[in-house]
């Protein structure tokens, strides 16, 4: 299925009495596996509005990412919270879209300075799964009139809604950046690193250790202002730091990004979120592969497949995710963090508000 | 702005309620007596006036949900409260109606400077916060202009911001976590001291509901290294359309100020003649401030000045101190105070695209020369909130009236142009009846059907938000 409009998309999903899986680009397979006919919503494509002076723009969801984000770069101007591209990682074919990328509320390094995708995206249009058409939220980056929907369909995986239309604030990209890489550091010695950065007034855009056991550290502003800050950081931290010029920082957070240290390699990839002094105990309790972004907050780990991270874990404050394993394996372990009961009660109640009759993406988030 | 009936089961076993209330609070956690009472009738919109059955001051989490317990029990409607600074009404209680005030709620329960943030009980007050972590170099952002009294737990529910949303986000992007209790006595956390909550945004949901999905009884913030510093230039023209440009054109050049204010001819003479400010007498005036080194701030600083002088200034003034800088932002910082001495005021809160800046000012003035009434315009140019201020003689019959009507269609322009009713207040009772004009009947029963999940029987500040009508079987279930 492909609808062309939102009025046809209503009007599909009025009609099925099947199960139907939501489609954008098609780069981010996760979650539970979902039987069901596919729906595309690449028929729903277009910059609706752009309006740099005010840094807004209201795209169709399934446009190109790469489209929208070419709009933007024309005019100086990006999606600030750097959404990752599952491809390489995933192994997946196509094209992302925007629609999959508020969907699974895609957020890379930056979101330490500059929030998630749900914090930039500020308006959806959507179908719920009677065919209601609505709209939450709107084109202005301050607006609290009624509740806010727009953040629960981030990040909720096509199960409460297909979005036809989402809205974005935007920020001007820098003029250049610049990336300091320390000595390969110990897990402890680098989230101390990392908080300490994060600590100061220079707006540490990325904190990293990438697959070196290297602190990365990211500074974006106007030439003069990244030398200043660079320079600041440094004294600030002090030790041995290489300094990473604009092509090669940009290079390697695309990498940190997507996880492409990952890519190829056999094993399951599972997702960590955790408060980052707590990082260094989960990475000496799984002793495997780990990638630690967000200044520790966000840890990637590569484990044997089948194995449940969860269990070995043991009880943290935080949660985890499967990012990446066999349908058979996502089928016997919950893909997303299970919830407390008093949660997952809300969770469902409001699935079967959403989505009655469960034709929506059903088991993709368990 | 009208009011559902008291309910007559609820009004006729007051007493039974009270007993079983009485049971699980400490004396001095009940209020009862209308006295008593009456300190709670209303909140900052002072024209809604309304004395509640009884106020609940609990002490801890637990005791909020045994006063849930019980109202939800007994089918008793609730109404939360953080310091009674709503200017739309989200605190009013009803007659037939147990106030929640969590204002005794307000200890730092955690500072953690290595991991960027703050746990604390809801009932502390906004600045309260940043002054618990400022020694150590950090400060909660949201900055509404009520800091000094609002509490936390009112910032979520009404999702608050302040002047410098611009660069810092508003209360959603810089909450973490919360402890919260439903309707039914429930006891939840979301979120907590990392990045993302796992599973549905529910946390998301829940800041800005209003007090109608559960009271916030703890919060864990976010909180930010402080800037080495900021500084302000001014800027004065002879048009609300050159303004409006020149905020377009600093925006398109890749510059972040951390806020840009706006104020028109009538809102400068008033705080002129209030504050002494020393700012021109100009039909637009500009306040952009930036922040880093005071090198950062020279070089972006000096861009500004490049954009600003290419549309005209009439003035342009750059702080050359920090004594220059605060009596830039005292002009800015008394308006209310300054309108207030004139006459009585309304003050709106819509939100605009900034590109609809100049149109949106001109019909507001055709409105204004219709209606008879004078209107200033104060606004946080950068993010698109405006606070037009009505002024209005509370004394003279029909006056009020005629304000909130005008009020009305400003907002309806608001919304006309692709912006929303408000950008910070909150809806409350206020904006209730205006819903419609921006939203769907579908739009509104998807908001209602989160309510549904989240209070069932619909007791928990169930009057405000949506339209009575669109709300009433709900209720009345």
């Amino acid at each position: 299925m492909r609808p062309e409009s939102e009025q046809d998309l209503s009007e599909m999903v009025r009609a099925t009495v099947a199960p139907l899986r939501i489609m954008g680009g098609g780069t981010r397979d996760m979650g539970g596996p979902v039987a069901g006919a596919v729906l595309s919503t690449a028929g729903l494509s277009g910059i609706t509005l752009y309006d740099p002076g005010a840094l807004t723009l209201v795209v169709r969801a399934g446009t190109p990412l790469a489209e929208t984000q070419a709009a933007l770069a024309s005019e100086g101007q990006r999606l600030a919270f750097e959404p990752m591209d599952m491809r390489a990682l995933l192994g997946t074919q196509g094209v992302p879209s925007v629609g999959g990328m508020v969907a699974a509320n895609a957020s890379g390094p930056r979101r330490v300075q500059a929030g998630a995708c749900r914090d930039s995206l500020i308006g959806v249009r959507f179908v719920d799964g009677t065919g209601a058409i609505i709209k939450n939220g709107g084109r202005v980056m301050k607006n609290v009139t009624g509740y806010d929907l727009v953040k629960l369909m981030a990040g909720s995986w096509g199960t409460l809604g297909v979005m036809t239309e989402c809205a974005f604030k935007l920020l001007p990209a820098p003029e250049t950046e610049a990336t300091l890489r320390s000595a390969p550091l110990s897990v402890p010695d680098a989230v101390r690193v990392m908080s300490a950065a994060l600590g100061t007034p220079y707006e540490v855009s990325g904190a990293a250790v990438d697959s070196e056991g290297c602190v990365c550290l990211r500074i974006e502003g106007f030439a003069r202002q990244v030398a200043y800050r660079t320079a600041q950081l440094q004294a600030a931290l002090g030790g041995d730091w290489q300094v990473l010029e604009a092509p090669e920082s940009v290079a390697l957070w695309r990498n940190i990004r997507d996880v492409t240290e990952f890519a190829g390699l056999a094993g399951d990839v599972w997702r960590v979120s955790v408060a980052p002094s707590a990082a260094p105990d989960l990475v000496a309790r799984m002793s495997c592969p780990v990638i630690l972004d967000w200044g520790g907050g966000l840890l990637w780990f590569l484990t044997p497949e089948g194995v449940d991270l969860r269990a070995r874990l043991g009880a943290f404050a935080g949660h985890a995710t499967l990012v990446r394993a066999s349908h058979v394996t996502r089928a016997r372990m919950a893909v997303f963090p299970p919830q407390p009961a008093a949660l997952e009660k809300i969770a469902q109640g409001l699935r079967m508000k959403f989505d009655p009759r469960g034709v929506l993406n059903p088991a993709m988030m368990g | 702005m009208e009011m559902p009936e008291p309910n007559g089961a609820v009004l006729a076993k007051r007493a039974q309620v009270l007993a079983r209330l009485r049971e699980v609070l400490p004396q001095e956690a009940l209020i009862t007596d209308e006295t008593g009472c009456r300190a709670y009738e209303c909140d900052a919109l002072t024209a809604y006036r309304c004395i509640p059955m009884a106020v609940a001051l609990p002490s801890c989490t637990e005791d909020v949900a045994e006063i849930l317990r019980i109202c939800h029990d007994e089918g008793v409607p609730v109404v939360p409260r953080g310091s009674g600074t709503s200017l739309a009404g989200g605190a009013l209680p009803s007659a037939d109606s147990v106030v929640i005030g969590v204002a005794r709620l307000r200890d730092v329960l955690e500072v953690n400077t290595q991991d960027r943030y703050v746990r604390v009980q809801a009932g502390i007050t906004n600045l309260a916060v940043t002054a618990h972590i400022e020694g150590d170099g950090f400060f909660y952002a949201p900055d509404p202009s009520s800091q000094l009294a609002c509490a936390i737990s009112g910032n979520i529910a009404m999702n608050s911001g302040g002047a410098h949303c611009l660069k810092y986000g508003v209360t959603t992007n810089n909450l973490l976590g919360v402890t919260m209790v439903l309707m039914d006595g429930t006891i939840m956390t979301l979120g907590g001291p990392y990045l993302d909550a796992g599973g549905l945004d529910l946390l998301g949901v829940v800041c800005g509901s209003e007090g109608q999905l559960g009271i916030v009884t703890e919060a864990t913030l976010k909180i930010l290294p402080k800037p080495e510093g900021a500084r302000p230039v001014l800027m004065g023209f002879d048009s609300n359309e050159v303004a409006g440009a020149c905020v377009s054109d600093i925006i398109k050049a890749g510059i972040l100020p951390v806020a840009i204010e706006f104020m028109d001819r009538p809102c400068i003479r008033a705080c002129e003649d209030f504050a002494k400010a020393g700012y021109p007498d100009c039909e637009a005036l500009l306040i952009v401030e930036v922040e880093g080194s005071p090198r950062e701030i020279d070089e972006q600083l000096a861009r500004i000045k490049d954009i600003a002088q290419r549309h005209a200034p009439i003035e342009l003034r750059e702080s050359a101190s920090a004594e220059e800088s605060a009596r830039i932002w005292l002009g800015r910082k008394s308006a209310f105070g300054a309108m207030g001495q004139i006459n009585d005021y309304m003050c709106l809160d819509g939100t605009i695209p900034v590109s609809s800046l100049p149109l949106v000012l001109r019909r507001i003035g055709e409105m204004s020369r219709d209606y008879g009434l004078d209107v200033a315009n104060v606004f946080h140019a950068g993010d698109g909130n405006m606070h037009p201020l009505i002024l209005f003689d509370a004394n003279k019959p029909g006056d009020l009236e005629r304000c909130e009507a005008f009020g009305a269609d400003i907002l309806k322009l608001c919304v006309e142009v692709g912006g929303c009713l408000t950008g910070e207040h909150g809806v409350g009772i206020e904006k209730r009846d205006l819903m419609g004009v921006q939203y769907t009947a579908a739009d509104m029963e998807a908001q209602m059907r989160i309510k549904d999940v989240f209070d069932a029987r619909w007791l928990m500040n169930a009057a405000k938000v949506f339209p009575l009508a669109a709300s009433a079987t709900r209720r009345a279930a």
